[in-house]
């Protein structure tokens, strides 16, 4: 921990600011997760996830009584600063945690940070948050963005695919995606094709993949341009002869709506309900017992959320007023995350593993992905380098 | 770029083109017929999608689903007439928008709370699952023909009823003088009622084919309806004609727009330049094309005489 | 379908004057609200809020200059939104952060997209041209979309507020309410003198019965241009005002959505008044924001699971409202304020 003198002092003055210790009162956490509109379902999933890790510590973080301040950023990002500011001033959160997409991270970012608050994200990680503008007080419990997809490419790479088709909606994530799998995928790219976001009809794209005959597909479609596009594919006969790769398409949001069709699909991802842990069983079955569905990433990350905050509360005795003593509790991360290994890098983003997942059916009838073999181990993500920020 | 890609992708143009005209024909209708400004048309798209989900989940066949949902979608649509619609007849446009998009809020959040955020599915029925060699590894689902031969049958059955059918003279004579066909003693309000309900089934029915192949969730509808406007505004306000025609338009810019767009800039601009350039002008081609033909003809292709 | 908006026809003088305590309330509410943020312990909250709050009323008052007073329904105008927002985001980023360049680029921008748009849009009447508005405002939104180089739809965050003049002294949160409001006042001032002028008089002519502007010598078109350049210029200079506000600029600004509820704000707060906008602006953001825990607070009587359940859906409550407001409310909330004195 190597901590600047100024910053020293401007924690010192804050913490003196906020002097009279607030031990015994209510510990308050904002929730800030996209609640309405078609991507609901994520935020649903973050959201459950969190409030089920605290009732499994008692209604507590870290000794202290919580109460968890939901708030929905309606996907609008200018909307979102306003309820972050009302989160910050108005409920005097401890933390923020939240959002689930990186337009809203990006937009929010400086406003939580400013008021020297915590703010842990669990799935947003754009690029300029890892690299360029990391922060002290900004945390991923997820991923950087594009590690999921890099995850694709190194396999496409190490099957010895010559030639992969490549699609993803016409926006920034999506540009992003394609990056993130061209990173170790060194083979002929026979095609970039962007669709117009929430295109729901993929019919077009699947004759020229038809007729290009690439060795394997890459795709990034989250949310129901996923559900549409995995049900086209299969329903073309494409399925069985050109393996479909993809991130945030096939997951536990979505294979309820994409069935059998998805199965044996490929994605990447840091973590599966099937991972066999104790911790982990543990979670998936008291999170179907409690919202009827199989857990996905997001919710994952947001139980580990809470569970980073519990650990660090811990630490400091229940203490959140000394900032630096609360980062560096933050920072050493001692907690059993549900996905075995997990640290944190200089960024605030985890060092990690990461696995090629599989769509299958469980012999309950209802479908989940599961672990294939692990792709990458201690994982940091490539702009972590570019972080100068001293955390 | 062969003939046979052409082809496959002007049967997909010609599909998504006769969806939305199934939805875009009842919007042409009540506005032309009623001069009511529905934006709740697309919820009502939405809301077949989800009888159709709920219907097939519970007799576990696609066909009786189908045979349920239309009832459902017309019953649901009338109840929606009397509750709210109906008394917005005689008020300005902007009320009916103001009043309709209360309506989208309420349904977009109602189907959340009844049916879950999470996108619903499908399965394609049985008999129609298959898919057709077309060329040598380039397969189309039968489903897809099923919707285009549905389509082009609801098409010909409503030119027939139309300009067949006293409904349909009524219908024609209150698209381009609604004041005139009370005067000669109509019930008004009982056609109003038959074109709403009619337009209202014609949109679940296009929501409950769309069910199998595309996800069903809530929202669905919002993209479509602006979709449904430039339709019935690109073929004219009130005409059937007009709005077929500039759905299938619609379609083929659509899909041609997206798998040639790039391929035509290549002509005149080297590689990266025209695939970035298409990118960014592919969304926007049915805008352009709205545009310009509105800069032509300002009230559409088939202005309705009024 | 000429007639898609109708106001209370003929502003009585002695009626318009009665009205005027509905202004004065209004801004010396907005006056007054900084000394309330103050008490509340959540300064930048209330006052992100309100500066909201005032940077939509801008924008749903310059609609209402077209809309209450030309019948000529914009379904594109948070693309002016958009513009203001990306004049500052752009400019911003390759080392323009003052505010005195920024806002006239703005202007000059709307100006130049309403000039160009409404030649176009205006040749077309009614729903055609809703949707011809709606058109140019989806072609501003795809091409914001695709500027990799500011965000791209991720949008950009600005690393402060503008400058004025050098200084950085819009990064108080209560200088900036303050100049947010100015630009209310201003625009409101501005509006009222363009409506009472010869040329609003003719505007609200060529509403009523454009044939009979032109019989009697006026070009109808050119005056309703105009005023789309003026609303156009306003919606921009709105749009910087929000850059500002959220230190922020997306595509999301320009949505159709954002358009249809810039409408909304309009029809809700009442046609043609233009505080009614603004009136229409408050109502509509304070609901999106208070309205979950109104219900909340409302519905003590039911379990903690029911209320929690019934604040998360509160568009279902939202949207009969709306149909409410619509059948029972005449003229939307100025009809309101407006009933008891016809009583």
């Amino acid at each position: 921990m190597n901590v600047t003198i100024k910053t020293l002092g401007l924690a010192a003055a804050v913490g003196l600011a906020a002097a009279p210790a607030m031990a015994q009162e209510k510990l308050k956490v904002g929730l800030l997760l996209t609640l309405s509109g078609p991507s609901a379902v994520l935020g649903q999933h973050a959201r459950d996830g969190f409030q089920l890790a605290v009732k499994d510590l008692g209604g507590k973080l870290g000794g202290r009584d919580v109460e968890v301040v939901i708030v929905d950023d309606e996907l609008k990002p200018d909307v979102a600063v306003t309820k972050v500011k009302g989160l910050l001033e108005r409920d005097k959160v401890d933390f923020v945690v939240g959002p689930i997409f990186s337009n809203v991270a990006v937009a929010t970012h400086k406003p939580i940070v400013d008021a020297k608050t915590f703010y842990i994200s669990v799935n947003a990680g754009p690029s300029n948050l890892a690299g360029k503008s990391c922060n002290p007080y900004f945390f991923a419990t997820s991923y950087q963005n594009d590690q999921n997809h890099e995850v694709l490419g190194k396999v496409a790479q190490d099957r010895g695919y010559k030639k992969v088709y490549l699609l993803a909606p016409n926006y920034q994530a999506g540009k992003d995606a394609l990056a993130g799998f061209k990173r170790h995928y060194k083979g002929e790219i026979v095609e970039e094709s962007y669709t117009p976001l929430n295109t729901l009809d993929f019919q077009s794209e699947l004759a020229k993949i038809a007729s290009m005959q690439p060795d394997a597909i890459f795709t990034f479609m989250p949310g129901g341009m996923g559900v549409n596009l995995v049900k086209q594919y299969r329903a073309a006969g494409l399925a069985d002869r050109i393996p479909f790769l993809s991130a945030f398409t096939v997951d536990e949001t979505n294979l309820p709506a994409q069935q059998d069709a998805a199965i044996g699909m490929l994605s990447g991802s840091n973590w599966a309900p099937n991972m066999n842990t104790p911790e982990n069983k543990k979670f998936v079955a008291a999170f179907e017992a409690a919202y009827n569905n199989v857990p996905a990433s997001y919710a994952m990350h947001s139980y580990d959320a809470a569970l980073l905050i519990d650990a660090a509360l811990k630490a400091t005795g229940g203490k959140t007023d000394d900032k630096e003593a609360l980062r560096a509790a933050i920072k050493k991360a001692e907690f059993k995350s549900l996905r075995g290994d997990f640290k944190f890098g200089a960024n605030g983003f985890p060092v990690q593993d990461f696995y090629l997942v599989k769509a299958a059916k469980r012999p309950d009838g209802k479908l989940e992905t599961e672990v294939v073999e692990k792709v990458f181990d201690d994982y940091t993500d490539a702009y972590a380098k570019e972080c100068t920020a001293t955390n | 770029m062969n003939a046979t890609l052409l082809f496959v992708q002007a049967l997909n143009g010609l599909q998504f083109g006769l969806i939305l005209f199934l939805i875009a024909a009842g919007l042409t209708l009540v506005f032309g017929v009623m001069d009511f400004i529905n934006l709740a048309h697309g919820v009502q798209y939405m809301v077949g999608a989800y009888l159709v989900a709920a219907f097939s989940a519970w007799t576990g066949s696609f066909g009786w689903a189908l045979l349920l949902a239309l009832p459902s979608a017309l019953a649901f649509g009338l109840l929606l007439e009397v509750l709210v619609f109906r008394h917005l007849y005689d008020r300005d446009h902007l009320d009916q928008v103001l009043a309709t998009f209360g309506v989208i809020l309420f349904l977009n959040q109602g189907v959340k709370f009844v049916w879950g955020a999470a996108p619903l599915s499908v399965p394609v029925p049985e008999l129609l699952s298959g898919s057709v060699e077309i060329a040598s590894g380039l397969l189309y689902p039968v489903y897809r023909l099923a919707i285009i031969a549905a389509g082009l049958v609801v098409a010909a059955l409503l030119y027939g009823l139309v300009n067949h059918t006293r409904v349909g003279m009524l219908v024609r004579a209150g698209a381009s003088n609604a004041s005139m066909v009370s005067a000669l003693g109509v019930n008004i309000q009982r056609l109003f009622m038959i074109v709403f309900g009619f337009g209202a089934m014609l949109a679940g029915f296009a929501g409950a084919m769309v069910a199998p192949i595309l996800s069903v969730e809530p929202g669905m509808g919002d993209n479509i309806l602006i979709l449904a406007f430039v339709v019935i505004v690109i073929g004219g306000i009130g005409s059937i004609r007009g709005a077929f025609l500039a759905a299938l338009l619609i379609g083929l810019v659509d899909t041609v727009g997206r798998t040639f767009a790039p391929n035509l800039l290549r002509l005149f601009l080297d590689p990266a330049a025209a695939s970035q350039t298409g990118r960014a002008i592919a969304p926007m081609l049915i805008y352009i094309f709205m545009a310009a033909v509105l800069f032509f003809r300002p009230s559409g292709l088939f202005p309705v005489k009024r | 379908m000429t007639e898609l908006a109708e106001t209370p026809s003929a502003p009585m003088p002695s009626l318009a004057t009665r009205f005027e305590i509905v202004p004065i309330v209004l801004f010396a509410a907005f006056v007054a609200a900084p000394l309330f943020a103050m008490v509340s312990g959540a300064e930048g909250y209330v006052l992100s809020l309100l500066t909201r709050v005032m940077v939509f009323g801008i924008a749903a008052m310059a609609l209402d200059l077209i809309l209450g007073y030309g019948a000529l329904v914009s379904f594109g105008h948070a693309a002016f939104l958009g513009l203001g927002g990306y004049a500052v985001g752009i400019l911003a980023s390759h080392g323009i952060e003052d505010l005195l360049v920024q806002i006239p680029v703005a202007l000059a921008a709307s100006a130049i997209f309403a000039l160009i748009t409404g030649a176009i849009s205006l040749r077309t009447k009614g729903v055609y041209f809703i949707m011809i508005t709606l058109a140019f405002g989806q072609m501003l939104y795809f091409l914001a979309t695709s500027l990799a180089a500011y965000g791209g739809d991720d949008g950009m965050t600005l690393a402060s507020r503008s400058l004025v003049a050098g200084s950085s002294i819009l990064e108080n949160d209560f200088t900036f309410y303050w100049v947010c409001l100015l630009c209310l006042l201003g625009a409101y001032a501005f509006s009222r003198s363009v409506v009472a002028s010869r040329f609003g008089r003719v505007l609200r002519g060529t509403k009523e019965n454009a044939i009979r502007m032109e019989a009697i010598g006026f070009q109808p078109f050119r005056y309703q241009l105009a005023a789309y350049v003026l609303s156009g210029m306003m919606a921009g200079l709105a749009g910087c005002l929000l850059a500002n506000q959220a230190e922020f600029v997306s595509p999301a600004y320009m949505t159709w959505q954002r358009s249809g509820e810039l409408i909304f704000m309009v029809v809700l707060g009442g046609l043609g008044s233009l505080h009614g906008a603004i009136i229409g602006a408050a109502a509509f953001l304070l609901l999106e924001e208070f309205l979950p825990e109104i219900l909340h607070g409302l519905s003590f009587f039911l379990g903690e699971e029911t209320r929690a359940h019934l604040a998360e859906n509160w568009k279902m409550v939202f949207g009969p409202l709306l149909i409410l407001i619509v059948l029972f409310v005449r003229g939307g909330i100025m009809g309101l304020l407006r009933r008891p004195h016809h009583g």
